[in-house]
């Protein structure tokens, strides 16, 4: 009998939920067969069977969610061992020791949570830790818990209170009963938090902690850029093609600057680490607003690739993220990510750092606006580039002139087409 | 302060008790000229005559009676059962007589009565007659049941109870008879309904009445000693009423309990404890509330099998680890052969 459990399919990922079964109970599996579709924090990824037999007992349902490592069906590969009922028993049985039970007739012994798992997405907490993470806005999410069943007791919350010296600060400085008088006063509503949501908050906030970022501002003159755009498109339209956006040219000059400077295209380790990462793959990650949340797929080998395929990477990546679909892969492996609030407005802003990356551009709007040229004041599109850049790999004399050859290759665009 | 046994300070307190008030008397199976079979009426018969120390025939559920009828007229009887057992034969008289007659005629008749019984087992005295039914009384509205396990409570709630106007259950052990401790020597009545917290401590409340509360008492001083243990006792002292919040408060402070009971497990005693903690401090549990019970067995009359029926200090070690773990809580030292 072979034990399937939930994988890890991210680093990120603590939980799954079976997004879908594929095969049934009773039906004989292959390797290489689909079991199922697992829903993780980012992506739904399809799960294949590593062993044959036969699917002899699913254990988590279509919708339900359990954490790493948790069983979620039983494989009967013929070579015997306990039986499909003895493994569930062994996991939702609970009936205790009993002291001296000569007579079963009279025997009802109480039923001990040791032998209970938790099910689903709940973490189990005491009572007590429940009552004082809530008093003081302290997330369980964030605890690990080592009682029972992996509960979170008041050890596991009082030694995370004082590792952590944010909790500390927020501690010191917010009184619960004030704090709810004045949600109160505020007509505060409790909304849960998505998953989504606390992964980018948990990432963000570890980068802009830790990550000493400094900023570095130009500004890119897009004329020649936003005319070529507008003669392509109106040629493409004539064959049908669909419109190249500026970003995608973004996308295409910010990869070409990457391979002069391979030097932004790194990865900082970790103090302890005597080294540091040297991306040779340029692959863009691109900010993007979902429904769900912000993700950002991943425009492979970008350095490579012409302005159609990009273009077309970006057309299809946005469509999918909008949906959910994004998998994994298509989010993974980024060397440098693009930020771009143009479209709202934005004429410049600055952006936190994606880890492990080690550099971020922040995109303004391309705004006409009055240059002096040749001593006359001309009419230009111009947009200011903020590169945000990790200083314990990136000094400001590399990120200014990265920045530099950036602009240079947007202000003479063709070799954007190549 | 006197050093006496639980026995001594039982029989002293009947006689301060019967001198002090000459409606007070006596009635049971054996308690005059045998001087009762646990002899906690010696010498009341010579010193007190007939008329106050009653002999009675066997017949539990007649005098009994008989004493509900006694005090309904406005004597203040103290009936000895021999053991809590023979109760069972005196049930209907103590339920559907004693405890509803107050208010069933509307508050116009007290019934002043004291039914004084031990329970326990670990006497070999087999399966009828080593039972712990005390609370069958508890469950009971209109009556009260108290529980002492000390020498000065013994005294402290015997008063209590004589003094009493309506109905009281008190209940001794066999265990404790023979135990000692320092006794006041003014006649001052516990307040029935009254926990005491017996040792204080932080790490976790041990509950107990009657003997587990001294068996509580006792693991609570080896952990001290032996594991740097900081463990809260309460002793019950009253099963009805019952005093929660004592209960509560300490589970507040400790966020965990461990309730021991002579009794079986299932229904018992520490079912209606660890529901009250529930109720009145579930936002301060760190971990289940444990019990510790006897084996849900009858009571094998083999002494082996007896000792191992009966909930053992070993028992209430091991709960209070497993308890001690779920928290987290490191330990110095590792209790052996627990497991």
């Amino acid at each position: 009998m072979i034990e399937i459990t939930m994988p890890r399919l991210s680093d990120t990922m603590e939980e799954g939920a079976i997004h879908k079964w594929h095969k049934s109970q009773g039906d004989t599996v292959a390797v290489g067969d689909i079991l199922c579709e697992i829903e993780t924090d980012k992506a739904t990824m399809e799960y294949e069977a590593f062993d044959s037999g036969i699917l002899s007992t699913i254990l988590v349902k279509e919708g339900e969610t359990v954490s790493i490592g948790a069983l979620i069906a039983l494989l009967d590969d013929g070579k015997g061992g306990a039986s499909p009922s003895d493994i569930v028993k062994k996991v939702a049985d609970s009936v205790a020791r009993a002291v001296v039970t000569p007579n079963p007739a009279v025997d009802s012994a109480p039923i001990l949570e040791r032998s209970i798992r938790p099910v689903g997405n709940r973490r189990f907490a005491s009572p007590i830790v429940r009552r004082l993470a809530e008093n003081q806005g302290i997330d369980l999410n964030l605890i690990q818990g080592t009682g029972p069943a992996g509960r979170i007791v008041r050890a596991d919350l009082e030694a995370f209170i004082a590792q952590d010296p944010v909790v500390l600060a927020h501690q010191s400085t917010i009184v619960p009963t004030i704090f709810t008088q004045i949600d109160a006063k505020r007509g505060s509503e409790k909304v849960e938090v998505t998953k989504i949501r606390r992964i980018i908050a948990k990432r963000l906030g570890e980068s802009y902690r830790e990550t000493p970022h400094f900023f570095v501002t130009a500004t890119a003159d897009l004329e020649l850029l936003t005319q070529m755009r507008s003669d392509l498109n109106e040629q493409n339209a004539a064959k049908g093609i669909a419109k190249i956006s500026v970003n995608d040219f973004l996308i295409k000059a910010t990869a070409l600057a990457l391979r002069e400077h391979p030097m932004i295209n790194v990865s900082y380790q970790g103090d302890d680490s005597p080294t540091i990462l040297v991306n040779h793959r340029i692959n863009i990650g691109v900010a993007v607003a979902s429904k769900n949340g912000l993700v950002v797929p991943v425009i492979e080998d970008a350095d490579q690739k012409n302005i159609m395929s990009i273009s077309a990477d970006t057309k299809r990546l946005a469509s999918l993220a909008s949906t959910k679909g994004l998998s994994l892969d298509q989010m993974a492996g980024g060397t440098f990510t693009i930020s771009n609030l143009g479209m709202f407005g934005v004429e410049e802003f600055t952006a936190i750092i994606n880890p492990p990356e080690a550099a971020i551009l922040a995109v303004g709007a391309a705004i006409k606006e009055p240059v002096v040229i040749g001593g006359q004041i001309v009419v230009r599109t111009r947009s200011r580039l903020t590169l945000s850049s990790d200083h314990r790999v990136i000094d400001g004399a590399q990120a200014a002139e990265f920045l530099q050859t950036l602009i240079g290759i947007l202000e003479n665009p063709w070799r954007l087409l190549s | 302060m006197v050093m006496k046994t639980y026995r001594q300070a039982l029989r002293d307190t009947l006689r301060e008790e019967m001198l002090r008030d000459e409606s007070v008397f006596l009635m049971g199976e054996e308690i005059g000229v045998f001087e009762g079979s646990y002899k906690i009426t010696a010498g009341l018969l010579e010193e007190f005559g007939e008329k106050r120390v009653r002999d009675t025939p066997i017949a539990e559920e007649g005098f009994t009676g008989a004493a509900v009828g006694a005090a309904m007229l406005g004597l203040r009887p103290v009936v000895e059962l021999m053991t809590i057992n023979f109760s069972l034969i005196a049930i209907d008289q103590i339920i559907n007589s004693a405890a509803k007659i107050y208010g069933m005629f509307g508050g116009q008749v007290k019934v002043p009565l004291v039914i004084r019984t031990p329970g326990g087992g670990g006497q070999q005295l087999g399966a009828t007659h080593s039972q712990n039914i005390e609370l069958f009384y508890a469950f009971i509205p209109g009556l009260k049941v108290v529980a002492p396990s000390t020498p000065a409570d013994a005294k402290a709630l015997l008063i209590a109870a004589i003094r009493d106007d309506d109905p009281v259950l008190f209940l001794e052990n066999l265990a404790l008879y023979n135990t000692n401790g320092e006794v006041p020597e003014a006649s001052e009545p516990a307040i029935i309904g009254k926990a005491a917290v017996t040792r204080e401590g932080k790490d976790l409340t041990l509950i107990g009445y009657s003997r587990m509360a001294y068996i509580a008492n006792k693991v609570a001083e080896e952990l001290a000693i032996s594991d740097g243990l900081n463990i809260e006792v309460i002793d019950l002292r009253s099963l009805r009423p019952l005093d929660r919040e004592t209960i509560i408060n300490s589970v507040k402070k400790t966020n965990a309990a461990v309730v021991l009971e002579d009794d079986w497990l299932t229904y018992g005693i520490g079912a209606e404890i660890a529901a009250s903690i529930s109720d009145g401090a579930f936002d301060y549990l760190d971990a289940p509330v444990r019990r510790v019970a006897m084996a849900e067995v009858p009571m094998p009359y083999s002494k082996v099998l007896e000792t191992a029926a009966l909930p053992s200090i070993q028992d209430v070690t091991h709960a209070i680890y497993e308890t001690l773990d779920a928290m987290g809580r490191p330990r110095h030292k590792i209790g052996q052969g627990h497991d």
